[in-house]
């Protein structure tokens, strides 16, 4: 095992989250401000489950997103901030390949997959 | 209520959540879950999803920190992640069939067991019995401590493989971290030391959240409008938390705090879930 990939990996790894988590969060704080302030004074019900909202599918919510319509810029920064750790989960797979580690790039590779299914599954229902 | 009235109020009481989420370890949704649906009557599964955001936030903000200090096991992290975000995808899945007032019942009992493990007293231990299996999958290694580097060995895969398969499906189904269980599957069941499974537990807490948050996120349960002050309210409150935890050692008045806090928010959610108010 080589121990300097390993600590290059975590170097990736922690550069990975840390921009994903600065990025979707600035995203988020500025779609908010635009939401704010066009609805801030509309009236707030959470009490019962609406229909799917617009911003499920990733073409409503860049849709929204060219519009300019605050929640969708929100939905934008909330799907980046889910990606994140998928990303970071990517990233490491590419690094045991690097480092020549197949076992872990097959173990990286099958949650990958759990994940990606997870998200097929929301589509079929 | 308006808009911006309800956004503030829920700024504020996130806020809080991450903070003593991020002191006692338990992670914000603990009170998150229970405000929205107790305090503000927002239906249960938009209160999850919003919350597995937040989780995903904290979590993959402070990883990125312990992972850059070396004491995150990553294979071990990397290996126990196909059981979390298998267990949260049948989790989340399970939450859409699951009728609310069991999710708040089921929630209420996980949160007196953890209320109950927070208090429970840590001993750092260290094993150097190296499973087969362990050593197949090169799960053993070393950490930084202030005496150099120290080697463990890591005990009973297939047992933490299991409990970890449970800690995701709690993850999925009520929208919480569900760091405690992680961290009993890792101190007691492979007996690694409580350094390296706490920031394990956490490196994997965001994976297993975004296995079942895209699941939520499609069937409509991520609410932009609502999520947004609660993302940002538990974030800031883990980050304020995680200062104020480097100053101070002894937080066990926080802890006890916590727990009683906690405990009375698990009676309201059983009594609410039973009496079918939830």
């Amino acid at each position: 095992m080589n121990k300097l990939k390993d600590t290059d990996i975590q170097a990736i790894i922690g550069w990975v989250l840390r921009t994903g988590v600065i990025l979707s969060i600035a995203i988020v704080l500025f779609g908010g401000a635009v939401y704010i302030y066009r609805h801030g004074h509309d009236i707030a019900n959470y009490s019962t489950f609406k229909d799917v909202s617009d911003f499920v599918q990733l073409s409503g919510i860049i849709n929204g997103i060219l519009t300019f319509k605050g929640k969708a810029i929100i939905q934008g920064g909330i799907v980046l901030l889910i990606a994140t750790p998928i990303i970071r989960v990517a990233f490491s797979a590419v690094g045991f390949v690097f480092e020549k580690d197949y076992l872990y790039t097959g173990i990286t590779l099958l949650v990958l997959l759990i994940i990606f299914i997870s998200m097929l599954s929301g589509h079929a229902g | 209520m308006s808009v911006i009235e309800l956004t503030l109020i829920i700024l504020i009481g996130s806020y809080f959540a991450g903070l003593l989420g991020s002191l006692t370890g338990l992670g914000g949704g603990f009170i998150i879950i229970p405000l929205l649906t107790l305090l503000l009557h927002v239906d249960i599964h938009y209160a999850i999803g919003a919350s597995l955001v937040s989780v995903i936030a904290t979590s993959s903000g402070s990883a990125a920190a312990y992972v850059k200090e070396g004491i995150t096991n990553m294979r071990l992290g990397m290996f126990l992640e196909i059981a979390t975000t298998a267990g949260a995808f049948a989790g989340a899945i399970l939450a859409i069939y699951t009728p609310t007032h069991y999710i708040a019942i089921l929630f209420g009992l996980i949160l007196i067991l953890s209320a109950i493990m927070s208090l429970r007293k840590k001993t750092q231990q260290i094993t150097n019995h190296k499973s087969y299996l362990a050593q197949k999958l090169k799960l053993n290694s070393s950490y930084p401590t202030a005496d150099g580097m120290v080697e463990y060995g890591v005990n009973n895969v297939t047992g933490g493989f299991f409990m970890m398969l449970f800690a995701g499906v709690i993850s999925g189904l009520l929208g919480i971290g569900s760091g405690a269980l992680k961290v009993v599957a890792m101190d007691n069941i492979m007996r690694i030391p409580f350094k390296v499974s706490t920031t394990t537990s956490n490196f994997m807490i965001g994976v297993t959240a975004a296995a079942s948050a895209v699941v939520y996120l499609q069937r409509g349960y991520i609410d932009p409008a609502l999520s947004m002050p609660i993302v940002i309210g538990v974030l800031l409150g883990a980050l304020t938390g995680s200062k104020i935890l480097v100053q101070s050692t002894s937080s066990k008045w926080i802890r006890v705090m916590f727990s009683v806090i906690v405990s009375i928010l698990a009676v309201q959610m059983i009594y609410n879930g039973v009496m079918g108010k939830i």
